[in-house]
């Protein structure tokens, strides 16, 4: 029973440290309409970067910026170079190329760093006990930033113009454009924040193992049920299945052993789509 | 050298397999398969296990690989042929990555990540070194025949059907055209052309592991493709040799450059790879050999197709 009461506990943390990349490769699919595969090759850019800026001297909040800014650049370098131009084409021919891209980072980041893991540095702290619970402070300071970068989001979202003009542009870009929406300018906000936010996410992952190029293809399955799971193109959904999928994996470890854990995505991905496949909240934009 | 040539060859002959069974989904119906590395791995395991573990004849073995890889074809699409492309790419490379783990956890069966040696392959023992030269004709056999095949698939009813439902499934649709049994179909076969490749791939080196069906193989085959000319079965043999002479010439090139280590090389390889890729898909979207769509038959002819 505590065992699964842990598998529980660590599935929330690991599910709030998902939802940020998971919100957005969602919010990229409501505008720009393509299944982004470059958010493996981002995120394990973002992790590094961040990682670059920790070893610098940078604070856990600064060296989150840092990775949010080169991830979000590199993206919507990408996006215009290479993904969006085929968009036209149509989706597929994009998402094809985005796996691509992705492949370009994640082997860049090799060139640069090699294959070895690496971790950051942070002051060891004693686990915290709640009955036979144990949680380390490490793990809720990261827990309470994913949360906050949560909030962020989904306030700018709520209230901001440009957050107003996603949501128009994700609901309806013709309308949007008419009542003078520049669908231009959301796709390109569109670009920057989703991929700044999956480099975060790739480095609020890293902070809580390790990061080596491969970071962000291991945490790729898992971005893409979360979003399915919610309903792919809805932020609130991607965060409900964020949670789910974290709390399924670990409890996944305790029945099958954690070698399967990273298949949990993929079934839970077969499950929805066969039940009910326009996920929990529908597709309906944020 | 000969060795050598005949050696590329063989493996180019077994990614053109794989081409023309992406060809005829993606070209055909406009799906893609993002897994094409786990349904070639399904088939090599399934003939490797056939012939060692249970010590069938080859040809049982090939028989066997191309009935799995269908069959696992036939799983994957059933559960989401109902709705969109974008999701079947999603759950095509989720598909992979699956059977790598299965494939490097199942010890029992697969033998973890140690992989399966001494696949055998037909005369091996009497042939000796002059196998290479036995297994290059095989190969490119069974390669004229999947050609064939897809070929008259491209030209017959059936063909025409399928592309359209690539141009517009709900008018297909409205044609009275089975659209989804027919797109099942058309995954269910390409899947079964990787499998087989599977099979002649492990035969012809006679060792397989997990870690030899990187999704990276998955990028080859799509290189292949796009740069032969998608909906040109001609395109994507042609589009297997040049990817084999990419990749060749790539290490013969990476060797060259100094003060890098190993890893180095295999980054810049596989970013050469990628980065062809994009530039195929961005500079010429139609290939070199551009599909040739066939005249439509005159309506006192056809008509009921």
């Amino acid at each position: 029973m505590d065992l699964v009461l842990q598998a529980v506990v660590n599935g929330l943390v690991s599910g709030a440290l998902l939802a940020v990349p998971a919100i957005g490769f969602t919010a990229m699919f409501a505008v720009l309409r393509f299944p982004n595969f470059s958010v493996s090759g981002v995120a394990t850019l973002g992790a590094f970067a961040g990682y670059m800026a920790y070893a610098a001297g940078l604070q856990i909040v600064g060296s989150l910026s840092v990775a949010f800014v080169v991830a979000g650049t590199v993206g919507l370098f990408l996006d215009r170079v290479a993904h969006l131009p085929l968009v036209k084409q149509g989706a597929l021919p994009a998402a094809i190329a985005s796996i691509a891209s992705g492949l370009v980072l994640e082997n860049v980041v090799r060139l640069g760093f090699g294959n070895d893991m690496r971790g950051f540095d942070r002051p060891i702290a004693r686990d915290v006990r709640f009955g036979d619970i144990r949680i380390n402070p490490q793990q809720t300071e990261t827990m309470g930033v994913a949360l906050a970068i949560m909030l962020l989001v989904f306030a700018a979202l709520a209230f901001t113009r440009v957050g107003k003009a996603m949501r128009a542009s994700a609901d309806n870009p013709e309308l949007a454009a008419l009542k003078g929406i520049r669908p231009e300018r959301v796709a390109m906000m569109a670009s920057f924040v989703g991929m700044g936010l999956v480099g975060v996410g790739g480095m609020l992952l890293g902070l809580d193992s390790s990061i080596d190029p491969l970071t962000g293809a291991r945490i790729l399955l898992s971005i893409f049920a979360a979003a399915v799971l919610g309903g792919l193109g809805s932020a609130p959904g991607a965060v409900l299945g964020a949670f789910l999928i974290g709390v399924a994996e670990e409890l996944s470890v305790l029945v099958v052993g954690s070698p399967y854990r990273s298949a949990v995505g993929f079934f839970a991905i077969l499950i929805v789509l066969s039940l009910r496949p326009r996920g929990l909240l529908g597709e309906r934009a944020f | 050298m000969a060795n050598y040539l005949l050696f590329i060859a063989t493996i180019g002959g077994i990614y053109g397999l794989l081409a023309l069974g992406l060809n005829l989904i993606w070209g055909g119906t406009g799906m893609v398969n993002l897994g094409l590395a786990g349904f070639f791995a399904v088939g090599a395991y399934a003939s490797a296990l056939a012939t060692t573990t249970a010590h069938l004849p080859i040809p049982v073995g090939w028989m066997l690989a191309l009935i799995a890889g269908g069959g696992a074809g036939l799983v994957v699409v059933f559960s989401t042929t109902r709705l969109r492309e974008d999701y079947l790419a999603i759950v095509t490379l989720g598909f992979a990555e699956v059977v790598r783990l299965a494939a490097s956890n199942e010890i029992w069966l697969t033998r973890g990540t140690d992989g399966i040696s001494g696949i055998p392959g037909p005369w091996k023992a009497t042939l000796g070194p002059d196998f290479n030269a036995v297994y290059l004709p095989i190969v490119l056999a069974v390669l004229a025949v999947v050609f064939v095949l897809v070929r008259r698939i491209d030209r017959s009813p059936y063909g025409r059907a399928l592309r359209a439902i690539r141009e517009d499934a709900q008018v297909a649709q409205v044609a009275g055209k089975p659209v989804l049994r027919f797109k099942a179909q058309a995954f269910a076969l390409s899947a079964a052309i990787a499998g087989l490749a599977g099979a002649l791939y492990g035969h012809f080196t006679s060792y397989i592991a997990p870690d030899l069906f990187l999704p990276l193989i998955t990028i080859y085959i799509f290189l292949s493709v796009a740069a032969g000319g998608i909906g040109n079965p001609t395109g994507s043999l042609v589009g297997a040799y040049l990817l084999m002479t990419l990749l060749e010439s790539a290490r013969f090139l990476v060797e060259f450059i100094p003060y890098v280590t190993a890893v180095q090389r295999a980054a810049l390889k596989e970013l050469l790879i990628a980065l062809a890729l994009i530039l195929v898909l961005r500079l010429m979207p139609r290939g070199l050999l551009p599909e040739r769509i066939p005249r439509a038959p005159s309506p006192q002819t056809g008509g009921k197709s």
